[in-house]
């Protein structure tokens, strides 16, 4: 149920000079509506910059941040803030607060009446899949990393902002805890609808998440894109190799079963110990088992409904017709 | 002393408990004047020092000479101007919390984690709510400890005020010393030690209330 609130924000010529450095130079893109925009590149190269001039925890040196056509920079900084989500990769979770009072920061500072904050918390927390009888009087220091960040992110969301700003959130935790994050987060953005500009330096990270992903290098913007686009038709050298020469594979795992061409279906016998795949399967996950099978196909089936045959020479042919587009 | 006489005359003791509950009361409010008006003049000198690092050298030199004259130095020199007085008395004793109040104070608040901080500004706190709403209570624990030092410490320089006429228990160490009896002079050290661990388990008691997030669970 998309609740349809997350606003548009719009960076115009956005510029942060520092003495005879400019961190981010004349940067400009449009983060839609409800939808994640990735800032990634190399360490310096002003995405986190840029990020923080959004909040105005930086101010830029010229250029307009606009969001919902309004410009931050005439509106008062701290109410900004607490209309902006904001997630740091150490959370800043507060040691000396509960979790349901950590989550009910930016609530109580806008002055919401105690029964709707308290409601609220409760809501977030059975959204971030905490039990909030068992998990709103504990402290931070009773939490796991995963949990803290967890509830980091329920804190930014708990003011209900249009726009949530992430910086590297995930990027503390282990492999497999922050897997299970980025699914249950893109799950919890996709239901609230809210506008996401989130940095990363990890590309795999910024093509999982992405709607769009905007590629920056020494505070340029070098190309502003879709993740598949990012990937099929680099705009250079710097974001072709930034983005790796395994580049092909990782579109494949944008790209679904249900997408490629398929050989009529073959007698299952013939095809003995070919995996079944799912149209909504990712290629890179059917090639995956596929290269793995005696067989070196797949069978295609949509639940009982046996579709076709998957080939190597499909899943080629599909890449290179997406290069050429 | 009397060759024969007992380390310690109970029935001194026990005919005196009227006169040494009130010096234990007279030690008390000398401690708890002492500790109060350092913390709150300490505690503006932090903000200062916290506003204007430059400042935080100069006021802990300072504090710091403070702390390292003789107390009963310090003493006699104030009585040309203060007097025989418990302003003397305490003009001294609260000199001596300075340096540690101080130190701690700051340390505690510049402790404070920078990403808590950062999660305070984007959120919107404004720099009066993060420090008093933040740094201020995840500063605590350390402000604590300092409170804890300067209470013990100020606890047995009062005995020394008992020069200057004041004292608290001090006033039996002194009477012990000039008579040469061992009973008063057992009475005020011990009394005063005994009141220095109290103190200081009290303020434990009172620092785990405030600040419940520190104990594991």
């Amino acid at each position: 149920m998309a609740s349809g609130r997350g606003a548009t924000v719009e960076l115009r010529e956005v510029t942060k000079r520092y003495g005879d450095t400019l961190a981010v130079d004349r940067l400009s893109f449009t983060a839609p509506a409800g939808r994640i925009t990735v800032l990634i590149g190399p360490s310096g190269c002003g995405k986190t910059t840029s990020l923080r001039m959004v909040n105005r925890l930086i101010e830029p040196t010229s250029g307009e941040i606009l969001i919902d056509g309004q410009n931050v920079l005439t509106e008062d900084p701290t109410q900004l803030r607490r209309r902006i989500g904001y997630v740091i990769q150490q959370v800043g979770l507060f040691p000396h607060r509960t979790i349901g009072q950590n989550v009910a920061t930016v609530p109580e500072l806008l002055g919401w009446p105690k029964a709707r904050v308290h409601a609220r918390v409760d809501e977030l927390l059975s959204l971030i899949g905490f039990d909030p009888t068992r998990m709103r009087d504990r402290y931070p220091a009773q939490l796991s990393g995963g949990e803290r960040q967890r509830v980091g992110v329920a804190r930014a969301l708990a003011a209900e902002p249009p726009v949530m700003l992430m910086d590297e959130p995930f990027g503390a935790v282990d492999p497999i805890v922050r897997e299970r994050l980025q699914n249950e987060f893109l799950q919890l953005q996709r239901a609230q609808g809210i506008t996401v500009i989130f940095v990363t330096h990890d590309i795999d990270e910024a093509i999982k998440l992405g709607d769009r992903v905007a590629m920056m290098r020494s505070g340029k913007l070098v190309q502003f894109a879709p993740p598949a686009e990012l990937l099929a038709h680099p705009a250079d050298d710097f974001v072709a190799r930034f983005v790796g020469s395994d580049r092909g594979l990782k579109r494949l795992a944008l790209l679904t079963v249900g997408g490629a061409v398929l050989d009529p279906p073959v007698d299952p016998a013939r095809v003995d110990g070919a995996p079944v795949l799912s149209p909504a399967m990712s290629l890179r996950d059917a090639l995956a088992e596929m290269l793995s099978s005696e067989a070196q196909v797949g069978m295609v089936r949509d639940g009982d409904k046996y579709l076709g045959v998957l080939t190597l020479s499909h899943i080629g042919r599909l890449l290179r017709t997406e290069d050429s587009r | 002393m009397t060759p024969g006489e007992p380390l310690i005359r109970w029935d001194w003791v026990a005919s005196h408990v009227g006169d040494i509950g009130q010096r234990v009361g007279e030690h008390l409010e000398l401690t708890v004047i002492a500790v109060v008006v350092g913390f709150l003049i300490a505690f503006v000198l932090s903000l200062l020092a916290l506003r204007v690092p430059a400042l935080y050298g100069p006021i802990t030199w300072t504090t710091g000479i403070l702390y390292t004259i003789p107390s009963l130095a310090l003493f006699a020199l104030l009585i040309p101007y203060t007097g025989l007085s418990l302003l003397s008395a305490e003009i001294g004793l609260v000199s001596y919390t300075l340096l540690i109040l101080i130190r701690n104070i700051v340390a505690g608040v510049r402790g404070v984690p920078a990403e808590v901080r950062e999660a305070a500004r984007g959120m919107g706190y404004t720099d009066r709510e993060i420090f008093w709403r933040t740094e201020l209570p995840l500063a605590l624990a350390v402000i604590f400890a300092g409170v804890r030092v300067a209470t013990i410490t100020t606890i047995g320089l009062v005995t020394v005020t008992a020069l200057i006429g004041q004292g608290g228990m001090g006033y039996f160490i002194l009477l012990g010393i000039q008579l040469f009896f061992s009973t008063a002079l057992i009475v005020g050290a011990l009394g005063s030690v005994v009141l220095a661990v109290l103190a200081d388990g009290s303020l434990v008691l009172v620092q785990r209330a405030l600040t419940p997030w520190t104990r594991g669970g």
